[in-house]
């Protein structure tokens, strides 16, 4: 009963198009992150973090493996007894506590950047592929998974290095393989979840292959969770490497980590609180700032929430 | 009579996961150039049908008997490829929601014109060309600004504007629109309607339209089939089962619609002995049949 209809050339975008594209101005990605607080002072941090690591021989005040027992357990530079040019005081070998904290966040984002990356890769490749072909794929992959998250992280991650051997790849693997399966799970998740949105379907329907859909349809989609899980996987990587150390199972001692610093720290804790608190102090606002990045990069750089 | 577009006889299926029937023996015919309702409360497999015709059934529902034969071509003695190139090219989707329909993060120009790069072969340029007098056949406002759009940034009967433009973007001889005005606000669902009916129209097209909305049947409809549980109930031209409805659930689903010309009389649920009456039938036709 079509001529029930009336006239398809009535006004029509009058209400549909109500709210105009002109109104609402085009924002690039970078004034969305920016409007984001927490990926301003995050990411400012960690900037600034990776800075101080990179340029750590021009901006330590001093060497950090230099002993000086004539200068050991200096308090910090607003303590009296202090000594001019030990900022944040000496340890019980008498190196300078503020020179090893810049050395030690060399390794703690080395760790932090190749682990999270790799364990990134590693995971959301397989969650991708298990949300996407499900079936056998996603069979084999979940249960690796729950078998996998069946076992202690900390305890497989010193195991691991202890087969391995100690030492900075030693630790990345170790990140590696124990975290891989926080990718896959969420990753396969929200790539079932987006394979049920209709659009998928309709790329279906034009016949896009399932391997083109995946990459040109679902991965951007999952790409906003990714990275924000990526900046969590960050903060987590600082910390097993800061416990693998704790253990001494991370680099040789000749090179400064915030771990080492804080079991050093930990056994003159009543004597000189200082060699403990600085390292642990680092530690937690870096893992903080990876944490809100995290958080502040799923809200930005979501599509939907954009606007 | 030539023959017609889309013709499904005794079309079955079961849901492996429930091992329930959820298509039992549809018959649907649909010819060139027509709007076909296809109607009943959720869960009734038009949706299922819907899907079937386009190959797109979920892995969790398998066709048990029956036949779709398309243009000629029973898509069952297709081979994949080429099942998957006649969807591709002469039948297309109207999806149900606007907000999921299109991929949020690609914009629209690239959406617009994927099928008719891919199938089509067309240069982007030739692309863009189509794909701006399409929009205007739609009747965005303003088809450039629209094309460089991300899909939130247009209104819910945009987007869906947008999404009947890409169904008709590779002239195909049918389209099936799943539910695509139920999500939308009642203004809105007119206007869409009016343009479906109007897009149908100018280009000749077949139309399944998933409904569960007598009201929109109406409107749109030339031919209905209405389902309950996966089996026809009653099939005719729209104005026959609105006017004189046969059978009784359509008369209490009659009943039950809104009226808006006259709302102080409210809406009457089917009654108990309907529904008792269609079980029966349903249990009739699975007798003896395996499950």
């Amino acid at each position: 009963m079509a001529d029930a209809l009336p006239r398809e050339s009535a006004p029509l975008d009058a209400a549909t198009a109500a709210p105009s594209l002109a109104q609402r101005a085009r924002r690039p990605l970078w004034r969305d992150l920016l409007a984001e607080k927490r990926v301003v002072i995050a990411g400012s941090y960690l900037a600034l973090l990776a800075l101080v690591a990179i340029f750590a021989p021009w901006i330590a005040p001093r060497d950090p493996l230099e002993q000086d027992l004539m200068l050991s357990l200096l308090p910090p530079a607003w303590a009296a007894g202090a000594e001019p040019g030990y900022w944040l005081g000496t340890d019980d070998l008498g190196r300078d506590v503020l020179s090893r904290l810049i050395y030690g966040a060399r390794v703690a984002l080395t760790v932090a950047l190749v682990a999270a990356t790799l364990a990134a890769i590693l995971g959301s490749v397989l969650g991708l592929l298990a949300g996407w072909y499900r079936g056998l794929v996603d069979g084999a992959v979940s249960r690796l998974v729950d078998i996998w998250m069946a076992f202690p992280p900390v305890l497989l991650s010193i195991l691991l290095v202890a087969i391995i051997g100690a030492g900075l790849p030693a630790v990345i693997i170790a990140i590696v393989i124990i975290d891989w399966t926080r990718f896959c799970r969420v990753v396969r998740a929200e790539t079932m979840q987006q394979a049920a949105q209709d659009y998928v379907i309709a790329a279906r329907t034009i016949g896009f292959s399932r391997r083109a859909i995946l990459i040109r349809e679902i991965l951007p989609n999952v790409a906003p969770v990714l990275v924000a899980l990526v900046s969590l996987e960050m903060g987590i990587a600082v910390i097993v490497e800061a416990i693998l150390s704790f253990v001494g199972l991370s680099v040789s001692s000749d090179m400064p980590t915030w771990g080492g610093m804080i079991a050093q720290g930990r056994q003159i804790i009543h004597h000189a609180w200082w060699v403990l608190a600085a390292p642990l102090a680092m530690l937690f606002v870096t893992v903080l700032a990876f944490n809100q990045l995290g958080d502040g990069l799923r809200r930005a750089l979501d599509p939907v929430a954009r606007r | 009579m030539s023959a017609p577009l889309l013709d499904i006889s005794g079309l079955s299926a079961i849901s492996t996961r429930e091992n329930a029937r959820v298509l039992r023996d549809v018959d649907l015919v649909v010819a060139e150039g027509e709007v076909h309702g296809l109607v009943g409360e959720s869960g009734a497999g038009k949706s299922t049908i819907a899907k079937a015709v386009l190959d797109m059934l979920p892995r969790t529902i398998r066709v048990t008997g029956g036949r779709i034969v398309f243009r000629g071509r029973d898509l069952a003695s297709l081979d994949r490829a080429s099942l998957r190139a006649l969807v591709a090219r002469e039948i297309a989707l109207i999806p149900q929601d606007p907000m999921t329909g299109l991929n949020p993060t690609r914009r629209i120009e690239a959406q617009l014109t994927d099928g008719m790069r891919l199938v089509a072969g067309m240069s982007r340029g030739e692309a863009r060309e189509r794909a701006l007098a399409l929009l205007e056949e739609v009747r965005i406002a303003d088809p450039a600004r629209t094309l460089a759009a991300y899909p939130h940034e247009l209104s819910g009967g945009m987007r869906q504007r947008v999404l009947i433009a890409a169904a008709f973007a590779l002239e195909p001889k049918l389209v099936v629109a799943d539910e695509p005005t139920t999500a939308l606000d009642v203004t809105v669902q007119k206007q869409i309607l009016r343009l479906i009916r109007g897009m149908q129209e100018r280009h000749g097209t077949g139309v399944i339209f998933v409904t569960h909305d007598l009201g929109v049947v109406a409107k749109i409809c030339d031919r209905v089939t209405l389902l309950y549980q996966g089996k026809v109930v009653e099939a005719g031209t729209a104005r026959e089962m609105i006017e004189t409805p046969r059978h009784a659930y359509t008369r209490a689903l009659l009943a039950a619609s809104p009226r808006y010309d006259r709302p102080e009389h409210g809406c009457d649920p089917v009654p108990g002995s309907v529904v008792a009456g269609l079980e029966a039938e349903i249990a009739r036709h699975d007798e003896g049949r395996a499950p």
